[in-house]
């Protein structure tokens, strides 16, 4: 992995896949377990996770050479909970329902770990350009892994997709899959199917 | 029934169990999946989030319901929350760097690592949404930590054990197996559901 800085579109395609950031170095599994028992919250978080890592890693990249190192953590997370208010006052305003049912989540993406670990590890040693595009692929990458397992667990547990039902009524839901452990199931069979695939890959 | 006449006991007895912050919310998962490989090291950073928890709620609860609510500052929120959090454990650590090098070596080095640690941002988050008391507020502070504790110490319990006893799936070693049994716990969790309910 040591292939010394990776540039521009590298960085963002390794994101994807290589070192994706929820399968590869197990970050952000708190949000990744939490909101996907419903697409559509899903799919705003990962909006609002996209929106903050392009944003902060942009500043924090800018102001590379101004921040002293030793308070450069809490200046990180200074930095991400801004634009983290800043998703709050706009879902407010726009998608009240949806901001009250992710309710505490949307302000945990400041301790959400790929957002501070994207700015420490990348963004204070790089230029804004590459910068940006690294958090962009981190977003894309929490995605990637998140819509997949949400559209699994809300038709099971639901029988709803996007909040439309899909399943015929008189299937039986699976209660199981809305509530807390099956999060932890969806999640470690992913990690299980990704790396299965990974190492048949190495072994050709 | 409203929740500010609950009684601050049930509080603490409900995050511990049937509110659980890591087993039905999902917080402080990134450090509870990279410090449970053992036992021991997973009981230091279970005090220390118990510590942390237990004194940031009520400072927390102060600062939004007497500063930041009579200037109707509510959206700094997250700023003010993180500022305490951090604040509070760079202090901390200071304080028990010179009044105990035993007590440093088991607590103090976790205490950099709770800064990130959503379990306890999540816990000044909740006593926002919640509405609990101040009294409430030091319950689910506690509450919420001693459950956070307990989860890792059964966690690192079990992995130290199955590293010994059990063969796993080569894929699924680390990290998924960790999920697999955490899922299990949170189910047998469920167990306690019915007993008490906070929201």
């Amino acid at each position: 992995m040591n292939k010394g800085p990776v540039k521009g579109l590298d960085a963002l395609k390794r994101m994807l896949w290589e070192e994706n950031p929820v399968i590869g170095q197990i970050l952000g599994i708190c949000s990744a377990l939490a909101v996907t028992n419903l697409v559509k919250n899903t799919l705003v978080m990962c909006l609002g996770l996209i929106f903050t890592l392009i944003m902060s890693c942009l500043t924090v990249s800018l102001m590379r050479n101004v921040i002293p190192r030793r308070v450069r953590m809490i200046i990180q997370v200074l930095i991400i909970a801004a634009y983290v208010i800043f998703i709050k006052i706009v879902l407010d305003a726009f998608l009240p329902e949806i901001s009250n049912e992710l309710g505490p989540y949307v302000g945990l993406i400041i301790t959400n770990c790929i957002v501070m670990g994207r700015t420490e590890g990348y963004a204070m040693a790089n230029k804004p350009y590459d910068a940006v595009l690294d958090g962009l692929g981190a977003g894309i990458g929490y995605s990637l892994v998140l819509l997949p397992i949400a559209m699994i667990r809300e038709p099971l547990g639901l029988g709803t997709f996007f909040g439309m039902q899909v399943i015929p009524t008189d299937w039986t839901k699976w209660n199981m899959m809305v509530i807390a452990p099956s999060g932890f199931f969806c999640l470690a069979t992913y990690i299980w199917i990704v790396r299965a695939f990974k190492s048949s890959g190495e072994k050709r | 029934m409203d929740i500010q006449t609950v009684h601050p006991f049930v509080i603490f007895f409900a995050a511990i169990t049937t509110n659980n912050i890591l087993l039905t919310n999902f917080l402080g998962m990134c450090s509870f999946l990279a410090v449970s490989k053992d036992l021991k090291s997973s009981l230091g950073l279970g005090a220390a989030v118990i510590f942390v928890s237990t004194c940031t709620a009520p400072i927390n609860w102060l600062v939004y319901h007497k500063l930041l609510v009579p200037y109707e500052l509510e959206y700094l929120q997250y700023i003010a929350f993180i500022i305490v959090i951090a604040a509070f454990t760079q202090i901390i650590e200071m304080v028990i760097e010179r009044v105990s090098t035993l007590l440093y070596l088991t607590l103090g080095i976790f205490l950099p690592l709770i800064t990130v640690n959503c379990a306890i941002l999540g816990c000044a988050l909740f006593l926002v949404i919640r509405q609990y008391t101040f009294m409430q507020s030091i319950a689910y502070g506690m509450g919420a930590g001693t459950g956070w504790a307990l989860a890792i110490a059964a966690l690192a319990g079990i992995r130290s054990r199955m590293e010994k006893k059990s063969k796993v799936i080569p894929e699924l070693e680390g990290a998924g197996i960790a999920l697999v049994i955490t899922g299990i716990i949170a189910m047998a969790f469920i167990g306690f559901s019915g007993i008490v309910r906070i929201n």
